[in-house]
């Protein structure tokens, strides 16, 4: 391969948006191993988290779930898909409820901070730990793939002439060696800073934005729905919206404004397609409507329950070890992140009638960039404000994919030395030996999310985010649940239920992706043709199509039945003291139960 | 605080306490989820049956955007706060149940 020329690279390069997004990634790193280095010798402030206080750790989790997904991701996606886009921000944060409701508490007083932690200690089983660690690395690569994307996006809006591969690569790069170097081992600090800084840049530029091209009622309400008198292109409507016209490619404004939109209609769209022409009408008003709502129930399942198995999130959730405090932490949580959700909607709207131009890019070029390419319409004003908030969301997207990354690579990194390492390959390994063997699954994990982030440049941010959080559905969730709410769980079937479910999540979303992956003309096509005869099986059975894009409206009841069933059929082997777990799990911690538990195991243990 | 010799005998060992300290905990949670939920999955539903009313502009946005994307965050927040609220004062009454019980019974 040729080198690069450097001149074709820094071609075109806007300053401003250069500088403010190398701002971002230097004092991200810089605060990484300053706090680091402070951490060793005050602990308890910066890991523990005893002494930060509710804003702090609220910004701090927020901060850390705030992904590529939801800066850029779902702008992208509303400019896209339309109203049906509008489900992944709702149950980005509503999810956090239900992991209030049902699981988040009993989890602290239990004091297992990580999934495979609690695999463990609620069945007393290393080897249930270790079938648990699997899906920290499935979901966390399914998650990876996203952020790799916005990184590849990214830096191919800020260096023109950079291929989307060498972006990965290179953010890849800095972000691993950064991890296995010791930086941003999910220091508070670090985390808190990025939220106000995603919050920063998403929103000072959408009121700039609004300011002056109208806001964001005013855009929706140029989109014509059904039966309405189609919208003004060209000249400025009565609420001197002014929009351009749309690209071939992009859906009509009464799909697109509407409910069950080409989201959620895409697989019966395309088996009407196959039909002949004459069928077409009668296929489509048969089966549009059902199986979108079907489509929307299924995504609805999987962004709710899977925000519960979230192998990042959970590490992060309680650290506060004061109960009330640390549920008004999660309050402060659900105020932060729902505020930053109603945002990115708009940038979508608002790039739907300014810069439709985006709907005829593909890949890097497509409209997940939008969130990056709206504020320049300013500088088309005559104003230097555009490379300015340009490069104030370039710095936005970089605190997102960043901290998201370096989270997930933190899990998986540790569940590779901690448990594959550690616990299954050298159980006598010395710490030095451990530390090495981190950084070396550091450089591993993320050769392989760099490897996979190359191949996924045609597919949407947030939809691959959406894949994961179906994976954690089907696995996590069930798991957790169960093992909370009900004592009958035997360790078999709470494996069985969480392998089956997950894994077939896991499959269906993977052949979904080869199969839209092969659809493409350049050479992703090539790589993944194997799986081109897949799009005419899905064209004629389009049920089965949403149920593989979207499948934990089956895999979730499925892994919940077979943790019943098995645990049913096991039930002599239900842990001897689970009475005594379940008073841990539920009991206040007022009572003290927890250090009575301890010394139960302890005194178990001496015998 | 040096805890007590575990006495399994005691009300908190008791299968009535946790039988019951689970039903208490899950009625809250339970009933908290019914109202998301009957939010979460009735707006698919009005927009499928309803949906002329669900394409309502109220000023620029449709009815059904403005549902989801704007005012969807306020109604959970106010779930969350009112179960947050419940839920410590469920744990303070059985805290207290317990050591009144507990006293009684020494």
């Amino acid at each position: 391969m040729t080198a690069l020329p450097l001149a074709a690279l820094l071609g075109g390069v806007d300053l401003w948006i250069f500088a403010f997004s190398f701002v971002t990634v230097v004092v991200t790193i810089g605060m990484g191993f300053w706090s680091a280095r402070q951490s060793k010798t005050a602990s308890d402030f910066f890991v523990a988290g005893r002494s930060v206080s509710v804003g702090w750790n609220a910004s701090a989790i927020s901060g850390e779930y705030l992904s590529a997904a939801s800066f850029m991701g779902i702008a992208g996606m509303v400019m896209s898909s339309g109203y049906d886009a509008l489900w992944y921000p709702v149950c980005y944060a509503c999810g956090y409820l239900f992991l209030l409701l049902f699981i988040a508490g009993p989890l602290r007083r239990f004091g297992a901070y990580t999934i495979p932690d609690f695999a463990e200690g609620r069945f007393d089983s290393p080897l249930f730990r270790k079938i648990a660690v699997c899906f920290v690395l499935f979901i966390g690569f399914f998650y990876t793939m996203p952020q790799m994307k916005g990184a590849g996006v990214t830096l191919a809006y800020i260096f023109p002439g950079m291929p989307y591969w060498a972006g990965v690569v290179l953010v890849g790069a800095v972000i691993t060696f950064n991890v296995a170097l010791g930086g941003m081992k999910g220091i508070t600090l670090v985390q808190a800073f990025q939220y106000w800084a995603k919050m920063f840049a998403i929103s000072i530029p959408v009121f700039v934005l609004m300011s002056v091209f109208g806001y964001y009622n005013q855009h929706i309400g140029a989109n014509a729905a059904a039966g309405e008198p189609a919208a003004i292109i060209g000249t400025a409507n009565a609420d001197g919206i002014e929009r351009k016209p749309l690209a071939e490619k992009a859906p009509k404004d009464n799909a697109w404004i509407a409910p069950f939109g080409p989201l959620t209609t895409k697989a019966v769209n395309a088996a009407a397609a196959a039909l002949p022409a004459e069928q077409r009408a009668a296929y489509l008003e048969e089966h549009q409507k059902p199986y979108s709502l079907l489509y929307t129930y299924s995504l609805i399942i999987a962004l709710v329950c899977g925000t519960a198995g979230l192998p990042h999130i959970l590490v992060r959730f309680y650290t506060n070890p004061d109960g009330v405090a640390a549920k008004k932490t999660t309050m402060w949580v659900m105020i932060l992140i729902g505020i930053f959700y109603v945002f990115p909607p708009v940038f979508g709207v608002i790039g739907r009638n300014l810069m439709p131009e985006l709907y005829a890019g593909v890949g890097a070029k497509g409209t997940d960039k939008v969130v990056l390419e709206l504020p320049t319409l300013l500088t088309a004003k005559g104003s230097l404000l555009g490379s300015i908030l340009s490069g104030i969301t370039c710095a936005g997207a970089f605190a997102a994919f960043m901290s998201t990354f370096s989270g997930l690579l933190v899990s998986m990194t540790g569940a590779l030395a901690h448990d594959v390492y550690g616990r299954m390959l050298r159980p006598q390994s010395k710490p030095a030996e451990r530390m090495f063997a981190f950084k070396i699954a550091a450089v591993l994990v993320g050769a392989v999310s760099i490897g996979l982030g190359c191949f996924v440049e045609l597919l949407e941010i947030n939809f691959m985010v959406g894949q994961a959080f179906a994976i954690a559905a089907a696995s996590y969730f069930p798991l957790l649940f169960m093992s909370v709410w009900w004592r009958g769980m035997t360790m078999k079937g709470a494996a069985v239920g969480m392998l089956t479910g997950g894994l077939c999540a896991l499959v269906a979303a993977a052949l979904t992706n080869f199969s839209t992956l092969a659809l493409d003309k350049g050479p992703m096509g090539k790589v993944f043709s194997v799986f081109a005869p897949l799009n005419n099986f899905w064209a004629q059975h389009p049920l089965l199509r949403i149920l593989c894009e979207q499948p934990a409206i089956w895999t979730v009841p499925l892994a919940i039945t077979l943790m019943i069933v098995v645990s049913k059929a096991t039930a002599s082997e239900i842990p001897g003291d689970v009475r005594m777990k379940m008073l841990v799990l539920h009991a206040p911690e007022k009572l003290g139960l927890k250090q009575e538990y301890i010394q139960e195991q302890q005194a178990g243990a001496g015998h | 605080m040096p805890p007590p010799t575990p006495d399994h005998d005691d009300v908190i060992h008791s299968e009535s306490f946790l039988r019951s300290l689970m039903r208490r905990q899950l009625a809250l949670s339970i009933s908290c989820a019914a109202t998301f939920f009957v939010a979460l999955l009735g707006v698919p539903l009005l927009n499928y049956f309803a949906p002329a009313l669900m394409a309502t502009r109220v000023g620029g946005f449709t009815l059904s955007w403005l549902l989801l994307g704007v005012l969807f965050f306020p109604f959970v927040w106010i779930i969350s706060f009112i179960f947050i609220k419940r839920s410590i004062a469920l744990e303070d009454q059985e805290v207290a149940d317990v050591q009144r019980d507990g006293k009684g019974g020494n």
